[in-house]
């Protein structure tokens, strides 16, 4: 079942998976207590990320479905995530602020694996939420919410890269590197070779060897197989050909998977 | 179907993005190829550790920031 609104007088009810949800306010009087709620929580600095679900929730009329228990923040699901859109859209500042929380690491490495640059990053984390919150009403669902944050993340970071190095940052141009592309290095890495690291040593392994390669592969790769967009989307974003994607994606891979030989290939650091 | 065809046809592969006779043939020569064999699981891991990495905590003053930028935006809207 998508996403429904029945707008009554005085209640707005969301339909996703069986379950409803009302608020019991008009829209105009939801945004304007959420926004004094919200600029009040700020300047305690106090987290609301407790709070913003039960906000939202403030009555849920299915027994046959029940919502789930909320989970842990390691165990977010992305279920409830066109609940928090359709909720911010209609004027819920505390459903945005939640999906900011959710996907703020996530966009900021984004950013940081595109610009290489942590000033940088950070503009582009914040450009694209703002961004993200002035355009919600043009979010037409078509995608996952995450996705066409990416999409708004990709294109200001791009932005940022282009200006700081404007000659260096083509990516529609065909890559000629005149490397072959036959793994030079062939050896086994065993199972789990990542556990042999501590989570932030591990981290810092592989945002290094990430920033080794080229922007037009680096960019690639993270939209593929970081994101996990599809070849279409991440074609399209770029505003490059599917073959590029393709082309690109499989250098991108090849690349890493050689870089990352000197730390996870058997006998290292084991 | 030969070293270098695997390694072109690798990512189509990782992606199950083959057919089923195509997809036959670079397993029957991973039954063989150990050098293939091992890139291909390398590259594959190297997917996976990619995609299963989480993200490092935000800096506490890039969060306030963060924060600082959307109440402004707020208010700059609400004006």
């Amino acid at each position: 079942m998508g996403t429904r609104f029945i707008i009554q007088k005085t209640e707005r009810t969301v339909t996703h998976r069986g379950a409803s949800l009302s608020f019991l306010a008009t829209k105009r009087q939801v945004v304007a207590s959420n926004q004094e709620e919200f600029l009040r929580r700020i300047a305690d600095r106090v987290s609301c990320a407790t709070l913003s679900r039960r906000e939202i929730l403030l009555m849920s009329t299915s027994k046959a479905n029940p919502l789930p228990a909320r989970p842990l923040p390691s165990q977010v699901v992305k279920d409830d995530e066109p609940i928090l859109v359709a909720a911010a859209k209609a004027g819920d500042i505390s459903a945005f602020e939640t999906l900011v929380g959710r996907y703020e690491r996530k966009i900021f490495r984004l950013a940081q694996n595109i610009t290489q640059n942590k000033e940088d990053a950070e503009d582009v984390m914040q450009e694209a939420f703002l961004k993200a919150y002035e355009h919600l009403g043009e979010f037409q669902g078509n995608s996952r919410f995450y996705t066409w944050l990416v999409r708004i993340a990709v294109n200001q970071a791009l932005m940022k890269l282009r200006k700081r190095r404007p000659n260096q940052v083509s990516l529609d141009e065909e890559v000629d590197t005149g490397e072959e592309l036959m793994p030079r290095e062939v050896e086994d890495w065993g199972p789990s070779p990542e556990e042999r690291y501590k989570q932030a040593e591990l981290g810092g392994i592989l945002s290094g060897t990430i920033a080794e390669l080229d922007p037009s592969f680096r960019i690639v790769f993270q939209l593929r197989d970081i994101e996990e967009m599809s070849t279409e989307e991440t074609a399209e974003a770029l505003g490059l050909s599917i073959p590029a994607v393709k082309s690109r994606l499989l250098r991108a891979r090849l690349k890493l998977r050689q870089k990352l030989n000197r730390y996870f290939r058997r006998g290292e650091n084991s | 179907m030969n070293c270098r065809s695997i390694v072109k046809e690798l990512s189509n592969y990782l992606d199950e993005a083959l057919d089923s006779t195509l997809k036959d043939s670079i397993e029957k020569h991973l039954e063989h190829c150990d050098d293939c064999r091992v890139v291909v699981d390398t590259t594959k891991k190297t997917i996976q550790i990619y995609c299963n990495s989480e993200p490092a905590p935000l800096p506490e003053d890039t969060k306030l920031r963060l924060r600082e930028a959307l109440v402004k935006h707020l208010r700059r809207v609400r004006a």
